[in-house]
Order: C-alpha cells, then structure tokens, then sequence
C-alpha cells in the first residue's frame, strides 16, 4: 500500500493517549492498521503515555488487591486462559493479513467489527443520486460521529471548513481536494483553518470513513454535498 | 517556572523526575512472558499496581472503580504477558496501554477501536533496540519535564484526564488550532532528543 498522507502528530497523541471520542479512534485506529509509519509514530507517543505513568506519585490500593488478583490467575484454567490467548491471536493475525490487502474491497480490522470484512454487503441511505452513507452504530457520545461514505465518480462536495477536526480515511477509490489525492489508505487529517472540496476524481466510486468532533457541523456538511459537478 | 494558569495543576509534569531504573521492569515483564513465575509477578504488581491505580484516578473515576479496573489491568498483565515485546516498549509503556483500555472501555461501555496488538508480537528486532526503547523512555521523562509550562499542559490533559483537543481548547480558553500546535511542538522536541540520544 502506497500511503501519502498521514496522520497529523497531534492527532496520534490524541489517539494514544485515549482522550478521543470513539468515532475520531475509529478512524485513527483504522488508519494505523493500514500503514506502518505511522504504527511506528504511535509506539512513540504510547512511550509518552508509559512514562507518565513511570512517574506518577503512586496511589494506595486495597490490602488485600494482590491476594484477590492474584487468586483470580489460580482460578484461571490454564486450557481457559490459553484458549483465549488463541483465540485472541487468531484474530490479531487474521487482521493483520487483512490489513495488507490492497484491493479496494478491504475492510481494516477496527471497523469490520462494525460492517464485516467487505465492502459490498453495507446498507447505504441515499442522500442526492451518487451519493450514500451509512451510520455506524454508535452508542450516544458528546461530539463523536462516523459514517461511511460512498460518492460516485465526478461528485464533489462543496467546499467546508469545521468547526473541530475532521478525519476521512479513504477506502476504496480516491479522491482529490486542494491538499492533494487521495487514495486508498490516504488519511485526510484537517483541523478549522483548512477548507477544502473533495472531488472524486476516478471512474470508481470513493468510499470513505469520516468522523468529526462536531457533529452539528457535520450533518451540515453532508447537506451541502451537491449535485453531478457540472459547473467546476 | 512561569506563572501558572488558574485551574489545571501542571505540577506533576513540572516536577516530574526521571523514571527510575526502566529497564529493570522492562526485563522482568519480558521474564515473567517466558516463565510465568509469580514472584516476578509480584514484584510488578507492587510497582506497577500503584501507579496504575494512580492514573485511573486521575482519568476522573471514584476510588472503588480505580480498584477494580487496576486489578483488571493487573490481571490483563499475567494474561498477556506473552504479547509483551520489550524492543517496541517499555514495561511501562505496555502497561500503560492496557490501563488505558480498560479505563476508557469502563467509561464509554465500548471498545476503545484498537489498531490491534500485532505489532507488540511482532519478532522481535535487533538487540540494540531493546536499550533504545529503554533510552527513549528515560529520555522522555526528562524532556516532557523541560517543555514549557503551556506544552506541558496540553500533554498533561491529553494523558492524565482525557480531554480531547475540543475540551482542553473550551477549558483553556484557546483556539483549537493552537492546542494543536502545542501537542505538535511537545511531540517535534521529545523526539528531536529522542533522535539526539540514538
Ligand atoms: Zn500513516
């Protein structure tokens, strides 16, 4: 997979250190499991977190913690605990080999908990001819959504800004804006002072996974995608 | 030290001393993955299991919850200790991840979306990695305590009590571009002495 565009350094430590609504780290996290470099960036940041706790002034814990946890690993069934250390890397290696698909059909790991492995199966909502969405089912969070979107061939969106950021990771297709193009695997990763009209700039139809942290600003940046671009 | 903005407590990062002895942990979490020795076991869970506590408490939970997700940390430890690759973290570091899961999957009632542990299994690379992680790590705890107070901060809120780039802009009362651009900063010097060091 031939990535360009990555995501922003403020955006990897957001992620690591858990302080992202869970549609931003959807998004990050699928981004990760696609691209080395930045799997690279977000060990580095996770050092940051590990050595935050390294200096932590310690907190007392109940007296008899290290008694109760440590009965719960005799509890714990050898063939039970390494049953579930299998399994565990059964679907750690399974993603893995997926995410190293390159055809536009792949689903990367953190989201085919979601939508499943493929691509082909997602119930879309059409919003304007040529273009679809489908929400993902989170539960209700302050300022998290994400949905798929799916935009057919010379489609646009107008040009938006947001209000917060913006994280749109390409997964099938491509499409380009002002920044450049994008293609799959392609994070587009944009804060308030950048606006930007992405154009699907193929014969295929661009599906991509967008959140924002304001949710308000998004739907009406759905609302404004606009009909075939005929006057660009 | 310059002074300090009313409300958030900085002193932490400021007074924030260098971890003592990483590799020593990092060692014996790697030992405790190939024997399963419960004294080893023992010996993290009395450093590990404080300060994980230490920081769920700072994340915003009550005292009875911090207990029971340490322990549930704590216990994730023994469980995964055969993912743990010392030449991509610090025993720390991997702690601090799981913690982190388990913190955030309490609070929201859903899986934080992970990128997946395959990379803490990866094989593992060359030696000399394993003591530039464990420079690194001792490397940090001295930077993240030079930056400036407002980097510092941001750092700080972003780790310690999960406030996303939106919240940390309302509560300082600054643009969202420039929290931002304090994280980038804060990330561009720990890694410049990172790349210093190597
Ligand atoms: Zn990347």
């Amino acid at each position: 997979m031939n990535i360009k565009h990555h995501l922003d350094e403020a955006t990897l430590m957001s992620y690591t250190a858990g302080s992202m609504s869970q549609a931003m780290a959807l998004v990050v996290a699928c981004h990760l499991s696609m691209c080395t470099a930045c799997r690279e960036r977000a060990h580095e940041s996770e050092a940051i977190g590990g050595m935050l706790l390294d200096s932590l002034k310690p907190a007392p814990v109940g007296d008899d913690a290290l008694a109760q946890v440590l009965a719960c690993i005799d509890g714990l069934p050898e063939a039970e605990a390494e049953a579930l250390d299998a399994s565990y890397k059964d679907t750690q290696s399974c993603s893995e080999n997926k995410s190293h698909l390159n055809i536009g059909s792949s689903v990367p790991s953190p989201l085919s908990i979601y939508i499943g492995s493929s691509l082909d199966h997602i119930e879309w909502t059409r919003i304007v001819p040529g273009v679809h969405y489908h929400d993902l089912p989170f539960k209700t969070e302050r300022g998290g959504v994400s949905r798929l979107l799916r935009i057919a061939p010379g489609k646009a969106m107008l040009p938006h800004s947001h209000d917060g950021n913006e994280l749109t990771l390409i997964l099938c297709g491509s499409f380009t804006d002002e920044v450049g193009r994008f293609t799959v695997g392609d994070i587009a990763d944009l804060d308030n002072e950048i606006q930007h009209q992405p154009l699907v700039d193929s014969n295929e139809d661009c599906i991509c996974l967008i959140a924002t942290d304001a949710p308000l600003k998004f739907s009406t940046l759905l609302g404004k995608i606009v009909q075939p671009m005929t006057g660009f | 030290m310059e002074s300090k903005p009313p409300g958030e407590d900085v002193n932490n990062v400021v007074a924030m001393r260098q971890a003592e002895a990483p590799k020593v942990w990092s060692d014996r979490l790697s030992d405790l993955a190939k024997t399963k020795e419960k004294a080893l076991y023992i010996q993290l869970f009395q450093h590990f299991a404080p300060k994980v506590k230490a920081y769920i408490i700072r994340l915003g939970l009550v005292e009875t919850t911090a207990e029971e997700l340490m322990q549930e940390t704590m216990l994730a430890v023994w469980r995964k200790a055969h993912l743990y690759n010392p030449s991509k973290a610090a025993a720390s570091t991997w702690i601090f991840t799981l913690a982190r899961n388990q913190s955030i999957d309490w609070m929201r009632k859903q899986k934080y979306p992970e990128y997946g542990l395959e990379s803490w299994h990866e094989e593992p690379d060359e030696e000399n990695d394993v003591c530039e992680q464990v420079i690194t790590s001792d490397r940090m705890a001295k930077v993240i305590s030079q930056l400036p107070e407002d980097q510092a901060q941001v750092i700080y809120m972003s780790f310690y009590e999960g406030r996303s780039h939106s919240d940390i802009s309302d509560r300082l009362g600054v643009p969202l571009g420039s929290v931002k651009s304090r994280i980038r900063l804060a990330a561009g010097k720990i890694k410049m002495m990172w790349s210093d060091e190597v």
